[in-house]
């Protein structure tokens, strides 16, 4: 896994709410025995209609939108538990997905895949969509370190929360099957014990 | 002060915690399926790590199988590969595979506890949201993704924190034609999609300890839709009933001796939960959502909410729908009977006391896909076959179908489907497709009038249909 440690990047706005992973990734994509290939997908419904023709009005297609971090509305994530979702948004560039609230698996699925899920108050998500959609060109900075989501060259700027152990994780780039091996030996005597 | 049923089955099966971290929580059974585990099998073998404990993982091919002639070659090159994948995978490690035509095969949620791989007291996970179903025997049973399946495969551990406790508790006598269907489609209209999310949900009062196994598992099911990662129902001599005689469950005197053990899971009278819901039973009628979140349901007699939020405004614009309006009435071309929600037995029999004597709608294809091979063998030895082809039903082949469409069962663009699913997400079974959740016997009535209508009106002379 990728280290992280801070990122300063435009963003994209998707300013819908109860964004689910069967729109992030399709279930007809999911064919795929490898990770790779999904990021060319990602909302794919859309990014493009029936026909494949692309559609101009979706943040990720506008050309004025770019960057590796997307400011998501209220609960980001939810539905299938397809990894797929994270694969697809890491493969499509995203580093960092900004939300006032994400769905249990997939914020774990992020967090498994070097993709920082940064939780903001619904008052910073509305300053941070409306800045970036009148100036698409701001910078934003998140600093995993110490916890906080600015926006550069002002005084606009949040703590976010993040369990600790995943934060070491994140930011020496560990996973925790690593951890887990570790733990061989008192796994074995759980077992024996019962 | 006393547990709760989760934090009982919790607790034991905490390995380690880490210093201000999460737990190392060990897991008893890891079910497996085609789409969610090629990438854990490649990155074990990509690091050299063995699969730790084969005998605890089940596999069933279910997400892309075909619903028609599954004794042929599937013809879809990319889902016959998977599920070649899923069989070399399990055959290289020694791992039990229920695959396509196999006796026991069939959609992961219904298999494992018609087979007694699910029981009470058990730790439970499969890269799949609906593992919450398992939750109805009072086991604790999530989805996960598949960085997880991997870990699960080299530890048969997971590192989690522990979530909150939440409880709903629904009391009284259910009104005659309201399924557990309704029950849990109500009580997420109440609460939202994401009124869950970070807890474990209990479900508690006299609906569910009255309430079938099946009527269980189609209430745990759906826990994921209002956000928790699981619902658990207490164990009781239902549950026990039910798991006793069954393949994989123990026998004779290991069965009382488990018994015993899991009679001792039930919540304490004097645990305290960090959230409560209570909600009362005659307030609850068939239900059908009208937007794209399992979280838009209404009363069948109700009519469309109004509401400014761009999102709402959106999915209404999806669904083709008005504020204000009611769905009665409306003409739908396509009814789905199926998925790991509504496809046992109990669903197909309920189904089949409606259709009975009765003829399907000429405008309406109605698919009905059992959810495991012993469902469907079971639907023809009742006689419950014959009930649906006179009525010009179609019968399919086990799967989870139309559910989210990876095979060749969807809905075309535009049309609407009355399913007994549990997602109404844009597109979920195929592309454009517009979805309207409902119990059987809502999706039973669908069919045979070719529009909705209000179900108790038609049972009202019916006898009564059993919950
Ligand atoms: S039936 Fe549907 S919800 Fe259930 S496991 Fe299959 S795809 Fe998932």
């Amino acid at each position: 896994m990728e280290k992280f440690t801070t990122l300063t990047s435009r963003a994209i706005p998707l300013a819908i709410e109860n964004v689910d992973t069967d729109q992030i990734i399709p279930a007809r994509f999911l064919k795929a025995t490898d990770k790779q290939g999904f990021g060319d997908n990602v909302f794919r419904d859309w990014r493009f209609d029936k026909h494949g023709n692309i559609n101009k009005e979706f943040s990720l297609n506008n050309p004025k939108y770019s960057g590796s971090i997307l400011v998501a509305g209220d609960n980001f994530g939810c539905g299938s538990s397809r990894e797929h979702a994270a694969w697809a948004l890491v493969g499509f560039g995203f580093k960092v997905i900004v939300s006032s609230f994400f769905a249990d698996i997939f914020k774990g699925n992020a967090l498994n895949n070097g993709l920082l899920p940064v939780q903001v108050s619904e008052g910073f998500l509305k300053i941070l969509l409306e800045t970036v959609e009148a100036k698409p060109e701001t910078q934003i900075v998140v600093d995993l370190e110490n916890q906080t989501i600015s926006i550069s060259n002002s005084e606009v700027s949040e703590a976010f929360d993040i369990d600790a152990y995943k934060k070491t994780c994140m930011i020496n780039g560990y996973d925790d099957i690593d951890y887990l091996l570790s733990k061989k030996e008192q796994i074995e005597a759980f077992e024996m014990s019962r | 002060m006393g547990k709760t049923l989760f934090d009982k089955v919790w607790d034991a099966h905490v390995v380690d915690s880490v210093q201000n971290g999460p737990q190392i929580l060990y897991i008893d059974k890891h079910l497996i399926h085609e789409v969610t585990s090629p990438q854990a099998f490649n990155e074990l073998e990509a690091r050299g790590i063995p699969i730790y404990r084969p005998n605890q993982i089940v596999a069933t091919a279910d997400h892309n199988t075909p619903t028609l002639h599954q004794d042929l070659p599937i013809k879809d090159e990319l889902s016959r590969k998977q599920l070649e994948q899923l069989s070399e995978n399990c055959k290289k490690n020694n791992i039990t595979l229920y695959e396509l035509g196999h006796k026991y095969n069939g959609i992961v949620h219904v298999i494992a506890p018609e087979l007694g791989i699910t029981q009470p007291g058990m730790t439970m996970v499969c890269g799949d949201s609906h593992t919450s179903t398992h939750g109805a025997f009072g086991t604790i049973a999530f989805g996960i993704g598949t960085s997880q399946v991997a870990q699960v495969f080299a530890s048969q551990c997971l590192l989690l924190t522990k979530p909150k406790s939440l409880r709903v508790t629904v009391n009284g006598k259910l009104k005659n034609g309201v399924l557990p269907k309704d029950v849990i489609l109500y009580i997420i209209s109440k609460l939202g999609t994401n009124s869950g999310t970070g807890y474990f949900c209990e479900y508690a009062g006299d609906v569910f300890e009255n309430m079938s196994m099946e009527g269980r598992m189609t209430v745990c099911n759906m826990s994921i839709e209002m956000g928790a990662r699981g619902g658990m129902i207490a164990p009781d001599e239902i549950t026990f009933e039910y798991v006793k005689g069954r393949e994989f469950a123990p026998k004779r005197d290991a069965f009382d001796k488990k018994v015993a053990y899991w009679k001792t899971l039930p919540t304490d009278a004097d645990a305290v939960f960090d959230k409560e819901y209570y909600f009362d039973a005659a307030d609850i009628e068939p239900m059908v959502t009208y937007g794209t979140n399992p979280g838009m349901g209404i009363k069948i007699s109700e009519t469309i909410p109004v509401d400014n939020n761009a999102s709402f405004k959106k999915s209404l614009e999806y669904m083709n729908f008005e504020a204000g309006e009611s769905l009665i009435n409306k003409p739908i071309n396509y009814v789905f009977i199926g998925s790991c929600t509504n496809s046992r037995i109990e669903d197909f029999r309920v189904a089949a006391s409606f259709i009975k004597g009765k003829q399907k709608a000429d405008n309406v294809t109605a698919w009905l896909v059992p959810g495991s091979k012993q469902v469907e063998a079971q639907i023809i030895e009742e006689g419950l076959k014959a009930i649906f082809e006179d009525a010009g039903f179609e019968l399919r082949q086990p799967g989870c179908s139309a559910c989210l469409a990876m095979n060749d069962d969807k809905i075309p663009q535009g049309e609407y489907c009355v399913s007994t699913s549990n997602r109404n997400f844009e597109g979920r079974q195929g592309q454009g497709s517009r979805t309207i959740l409902a119990s059987p016997l809502v999706a039973a009535a669908t069919a045979v009038a070719g529009k909705i209508v209000d179900v108790t009106k038609e049972i009202e002379t019916l006898e009564t249909v059993s919950h």
